[in-house]
């Protein structure tokens, strides 16, 4: 019987040498004339342990790793293909705990499957979320993502169901259009890349139900270019889908069309801010937009258009096959369903878990992350990006949803989580938040393209101890002027992370050795 | 529009108006056109600038501002090898900061510049969305994670 063996293709697998695994598996099966097939799977998001070379067994899928190309020989003799016993030996894949403990929806293929497989996709559940969709009224899809409680998970947590209803109430002249912003930017998050790179049909899927639901017939995927892999694989895809007649004129010959096509970035940050990417969409400078108009009235080329992110069009499949209930009966309070949590950084276990709004963030550093990867205390995490606040080690206890990190003046966003251990020097963080901006604002506001530049030279002056207490309200009069005179979240959102330094890390500006301002003075 | 591996094509205007070609009925196309100008040329000429306005129906000063605009886009010929290491949060809690001092020192440049013989630059990136991974690094696209000093050294020498 042949066996199935799987190297995800997984860019952050193939970083520590899962292209090299998979080659050496090949070629030693070959010498030792063993019948095995390689299936380039994506990730399972346990990323530390990659390469996670796993084989299928009748028990289940066993797994091993992390492996080197050195190590491929000594498992092939010791039975990798019957899944055998051997010091990287894993177990079956799915009782590791970090993957048993989560409750997977968006990523319940993710690693599992071979992404590029159509007969993958529909065995493990895909297309039943359109072909349902495709079955109702457009009004009544929209209403069951507007009943699921489905937030948007690019950051801003806005109701998706209230965006796709206004876009469906609103008329066109010709076309409307669903824009997906795969433009994920923020350090520390990589959910979207992993589900383009390893479930790339989901979110088609997702998509043209969103298509289906509003009216639109063309779709737009906006990838940045840093994720050449997501590229390709969502180009592939989306071919394959256009081949297959899951899009086109006629979406699985319902005589309903959806035509998508990708657009790839060119390095620029602020494009993930959504009228900065309808700019960029439409070839030009990402330059951000005054609202009102909003998208959903008047988008891309002025036309209706929801624009949604990769996780919140990913989680409708599973919305329309399992009910809007059964996705608000998980989480807490308005932060209904899963959110996919990143872990990354300075963290023993970095990788993706995906678990209903509500747990702790200290359950996601500690008990999956296992704290740092120095072995050093944890100072500092970093939720929600650049421009999220960071939070003492004593404040982990916060609850995951949206709420409790407003309340804390701090942010969820996209579910990136940022570890840094005791040697970080939180001055410098919040100089970088600063040096950020300046290098990334589009530069349509003032306060965010001077203020940035400001910012920088203000806290320098602070570090430097010059004038330090007058500096220091320079630069909280600065943050206020940001949030209050800039459209869009680069400008608006920069002071979070510079004031969670001021409220949480006062101590590391060396303040008071001149007399100046004592030591966790008067900053909050 | 076959080239051999790693040969950069002479400049022409007819190249340029054959890359517009496959574009030129999409919605909004310019980012694609330059995409695919610097995919063939390894960067977008300041001749070209002037052929995809004319062929795009644009103004001048509307190309040469999306050029511009975008750090992908080089107005020049690239060097031989480009070195991006990220320098972003995910990697700075990894000791990305000494890596990019390290590689500063390795080739005499500083971020942004290229060695004296020209056959190296040296370039930095906000995130790879490897940050499980981190710190990461690009040798001529390629992305390694986990770096540390010893590796990059063996990445750099290898050029």
């Amino acid at each position: 019987m042949t066996a199935t063996v799987y190297v995800p293709r997984d860019s952050s697998a193939r970083s520590v040498g899962a292209d090299e695994v998979a080659g050496e598996i090949a070629r030693l099966a070959g010498e030792r004339d063993l019948d095995l097939t390689v299936v380039r799977n994506g990730s399972r998001g346990m990323l530390w342990l990659e390469p996670l070379v796993e084989v299928a067994s009748s028990r289940g899928r066993v797994g091993y790793g992390p492996v080197t190309p050195g190590d491929v020989d000594e498992l092939l003799a010791a039975g990798l293909t019957e899944g055998a016993d051997h010091r990287l030996s894993l177990g079956l894949v799915e009782e590791i705990p970090y993957l048993a403990r989560q409750e997977r929806l968006t990523f319940s293929r993710v690693g599992v499957t071979d992404p590029l497989s159509t007969e993958d996709y529909e065995e493990h559940g895909g297309l039943a979320g359109l072909r349902k969709a495709l079955a109702m009224e457009p009004a009544a899809v929209v209403d069951e993502v507007l009943k699921s409680g489905l937030r948007g998970r690019g950051g801003a947590g806005f109701p998706a169901g209230v965006k796709w209803s206004t876009v469906l109430a609103t008329p066109t002249p010709d076309v409307k259009f669903v824009c997906c912003n795969a433009d994920e930017g923020d350090s520390g998050t990589f959910a979207d890349r992993m589900l383009m790179e390893g479930d790339p049909f989901l979110l088609i899927e997702g998509m043209t139900i969103a298509g289906l639901a509003v009216g639109a017939t063309e779709g737009f995927l906006y990838i940045r270019s840093e994720y050449p892999d997501a590229v390709a694989t969502m180009r592939t895809a989306i071919e394959i889908a256009h081949i297959r007649g899951w899009l086109g004129p006629s979406v699985l010959e319902s005589g309903r069309a959806f035509q998508l096509s990708v657009r790839v970035g060119a390095g620029s940050y602020v494009c993930g801010e959504e009228m900065a990417m309808l700019e960029s969409l439409e070839g030009r400078r990402g330059v951000v937009r005054a609202k009102p108009p909003l998208p959903a009235h008047a988008g891309l080329f002025g036309r209706p258009t929801v624009v949604n992110n990769v996780l919140t069009l990913a989680a409708v499949p599973w919305i329309l096959i399992n009910g809007a209930a059964a996705y608000q009966a998980l989480g807490t309070g308005r932060s209904r369903g899963t959110q996919v949590f990143q872990l990354a950084g300075n963290i023993a276990r970095g990788g993706v878990v995906e678990l209903p709004f509500g747990g702790s963030l200290a359950e996601l550093v500690n008990d999956f992350g296992g704290g740092t990867r120095t072995g050093r205390p944890v100072r500092a995490v970093q939720v929600g990006g650049p421009l999220g606040s960071y939070l003492p080690a004593s404040a982990l206890d916060i609850e995951m949803n949206y709420e409790a990190f407003a309340a804390a003046s701090a942010m969820i966003g996209h579910g990136g989580i940022v570890v840094f251990d005791d040697t970080v020097d939180m001055a410098r963080q919040a100089r970088f938040a600063m040096e950020f901006c300046a290098e990334e604002s589009c530069g349509k506001c003032t306060p965010c393209r001077v203020g940035a530049v400001r910012g920088v030279e203000v806290i320098d002056k602070i570090i430097a101890g010059e004038e330090a207490a007058a500096n220091l309200e320079l630069l909280k009069d600065l943050c206020d002027l940001m949030v209050d005179g800039s459209l869009c979240a680069m400008g608006g959102l920069t002071p979070m992370p510079v004031r969670s330094v001021l409220s949480h890390f006062i101590d590391d500006f060396h303040l008071g050795e001149d007399g100046q301002v004592r030591p966790g003075g008067q900053t909050g | 529009m076959a080239k051999l591996e790693g040969e950069t094509p002479v400049f022409s205007e007819d190249r340029v108006r054959a890359l517009v070609e496959p574009h030129r009925h999409e919605r909004g196309p310019l980012i694609e056109v330059l995409h695919a100008v610097q995919a063939d040329f390894g960067y977008v000429d300041k001749r070209a600038v002037a052929v995809i306005a004319d062929e795009l129906n644009l103004s001048r000063a509307e190309v040469h501002g999306v050029v511009t605009y975008y750090r992908d886009f080089r107005s020049e010929p690239p060097a031989s090898s480009v070195v991006r290491l990220c320098r972003a949060e995910a990697c700075q809690s990894m000791g990305a900061e000494a890596l990019v001092a390290q590689a500063c020192e390795k080739l005499g440049v500083r971020v942004g510049e290229r060695t004296p013989d020209g056959r190296v630059e040296l370039d930095q990136a906000f995130c790879f969305g490897n940050c499980a991974l981190a710190p990461s690094v690009t040798v001529d696209g390629r992305l390694y994670g986990r770096l540390d000093a010893g590796h990059l050294d063996a990445l750099l020498e290898a050029l």
